[in-house]
């Protein structure tokens, strides 16, 4: 029986062999090809012009942006406190920090949440499901400025807000909404069926079946959508300008007034994010070395944000 | 009691399924509101096709505005569309898998890095250049427009490799049964076949390039003024808004406002046509 298998799998070897001869291709294969079709010549050119353009133009960005940014990274930089001779950077990370954290907390669970809805509880041919989908797709195409402009009239003037935390805070969230929607939907739909169906034939509850058994398993899914919104809110600019304003430090806490208004004081009042902060400069146009040291900043963060979601979708991809 | 949670959380889903609905509503109407009256204080027609733009002396006239978008628009996709589809079709059928596992990243790093970020590499490296091949300011709508070509580059790329990699390997083994080169299979029955799907990644560009700001505010020069030529500076119409609603008033901000309607048309216009090309696709 062995010896058998062994014979067909000396067989299989020697197609396989036989196979990779008769497809070897050589270079001069190639050229006389090329003699016989100067069109392939001239695609094949164009092709490898295409590439080389968009390799290059990438990596003299990168390499612009750090070669030029890493002898301007001061520590007088990463002061606390921001003033016009250190032009610390150090407010605008951490108030990128916590704006990422608030825009996270009101969108993370609404997107989890609607996309819960549109998968797991929506009928099918439900015409509500259709415009929801309709809409979301509309909110992913509006351009950033057109979200500042809205942010500004509604939460700044409308609601008496001023620019703020909150104000930016909540019109990012808007902003990433339907991203976090997007993806939390594709991994709630890869859970396959059947642990929704073991479930409720141990007796569980919807409510139950999808808290413990499809959001946890859909948990490396929905984490790339929140890493990918993260990357959104560190480089957006536009919609923050106008919402949450340019004031270069970090909120404090109230003195006066009552404990809650205290509490709340930092929301309500503005402050800029890293993004933000280069923009700053680059309009006022005198702290060319303090930009660029900006934009190694905000390259690195970026370049994290890609390694880990790389990573996660490995762990998804290996599953 | 755990029937009350059921039904209760329902709902709860139910309403955050709604709230796309509601911020698009909201987003309608703030903009709509705000911006149709002081369009019609100024006169539909004199607003968009008004060739003018000077709030100090009462004339808002956005026309030079629509061009610039539309211009630089147009110019990243002339520059960015063939050098996506071409680096696509390296990526699928001419790349040495070592090439493709560092090439591959490199375009989604391009994609994530900050628009802001673009801009200033716009302003430090792109515009210089241009002083010295053309003279002048270096900023206009062809600096504008490589910027911006660089920028929707990904956005290309990425369609339009998954795209080709969709179209069943049969077509190109097909071509070259029948004799047809490498290149001529990959270009004359792989690309026809993915054409539906790099159209809609061109769209998918062409939203991204008119909703652009801050990378354009920082290289296209800014001149509210009609552009002549392919070097003169132009103002599209979301750097109007970013340049001017710092210390816009009264009517001068609702024209403001008004400009981010028009803007907002446009893209809907184009939001429709790829959510209609997808439909058609699938």
């Amino acid at each position: 029986m062995e010896k058998v298998s062994n014979q067909t799998a000396d067989i299989n070897f020697a197609r396989q062999i036989e196979a990779k001869q008769i497809n070897k291709y050589t270079m001069l294969d190639r050229f006389k090809e090329y003699k016989r079709s100067p069109l392939s010549a001239v695609l094949f050119g164009l092709v490898i012009l295409a590439a080389l353009i968009t390799i290059v133009t990438v990596v003299f960005m990168i390499g612009y942006i750090l070669i030029k940014g890493i002898p301007n990274i001061k520590p007088e930089l990463f002061e606390w406190e921001y003033n016009s001779v250190n032009v610390s950077m150090m407010p605008a990370i951490i108030n990128t920090v916590i704006m990422t954290a608030l825009s996270l907390l009101f969108a993370v669970p609404l997107g989890i949440f609607s996309a819960i809805y549109l998968v797991e509880y929506a009928k099918r041919g439900n015409k509500l499901v259709s415009v929801i989908r309709i809409t979301a797709e509309t909110l992913s195409g509006i351009p950033s400025i057109v979200y500042g402009l809205f942010g500004y009239i509604l939460f700044v003037v409308a609601l008496g807000w001023n620019f703020s935390l909150i104000s930016g805070a909540i019109t990012l969230a808007i902003m990433i909404l339907p991203l976090i929607i997007r993806t939390t939907e594709e991994a709630l739909i890869a859970v396959p069926d059947s642990f929704r169906e073991g479930s409720f034939g141990l007796g569980a509850g919807k409510l139950r079946t999808v808290f413990k058994i499809v959001l946890p398993s859909a948990v490396p899914g929905i984490l790339a959508g929140v890493i990918l919104a993260i990357g959104r809110i560190v480089g957006e600019s536009a919609a923050l300008i106008f919402t949450a304003g340019t004031v270069a430090a970090v909120p404090k806490f109230g003195t006066t007034g009552s404990l809650l208004s205290n509490i709340a004081a930092p929301l309500f009042s503005s402050a800029r994010t890293l993004s933000v902060h280069m923009y700053a400069l680059l309009s006022e146009g005198l702290y060319t070395n303090q930009a660029h040291a900006t934009a190694v900043v905000l390259l690195v963060v970026v370049i994290l944000i890609n390694i880990i979601s790389s990573l996660v979708a490995k762990k998804l991809t290996k599953r | 009691m755990n029937k009350v949670k059921e039904i209760l959380m329902k709902y709860v889903f139910f309403i955050s399924a709604c709230l796309s609905i509601i911020a698009v509503a909201l987003i309608c109407y703030f903009l709509f509101a705000n911006g149709f009256p002081a369009m019609l204080e100024i006169g539909p027609i004199k607003f968009i096709a008004g060739m003018r733009w000077k709030p100090l002396e009462g004339l808002y006239g956005i026309l030079p505005m629509i061009l610039g978008s539309i211009y630089v628009t147009a110019g990243a996709i002339i520059i960015g569309v063939p050098l996506g589809i071409l680096a696509a079709v390296f990526m699928t059928h001419f790349c040495p898998k070592p090439i493709y596992s560092l090439l591959k990243p490199a375009i989604e790093l391009l994609a994530g890095i900050p628009s802001i970020v673009y801009g200033f590499f716009g302003l430090m490296v792109i515009v210089p250049v241009m002083q010295d091949i053309f003279g002048g300011s270096g900023k206009g709508i062809l600096t504008a427009s490589i910027l911006l070509a660089i920028m929707i580059l990904p956005t290309i790329v990425g369609v339009t490799e998954s795209a080709l990699r969709a179209v069943p390997p049969s077509y190109y083994e097909g071509s070259l049964a029948l004799g047809a080169t490498h290149e001529r299979s990959v270009f004359f029955a792989s690309l026809p076949a993915a054409k539906s799907g790099i159209f809609a990644g061109v769209i998918l560009g062409i939203g991204r390039a008119i909703g652009e700001t801050m990378a354009v505010v920082m290289v296209a020069g800014n001149q509210a003024v009609m552009p002549n030529s392919i070097l003169s500076g132009v103002r599209t119409l979301t750097a109007n808004i970013v340049l001017e609603m710092g210390y816009a008033a009264d009517l001068h901000k609702g024209a403001l406002i008004a400009t981010a309607v028009v803007l907002f048309v446009f893209i809907m216009i184009i939001n429709l046509s790829f959510s209609a090309l997808k439909r058609r696709e699938a």
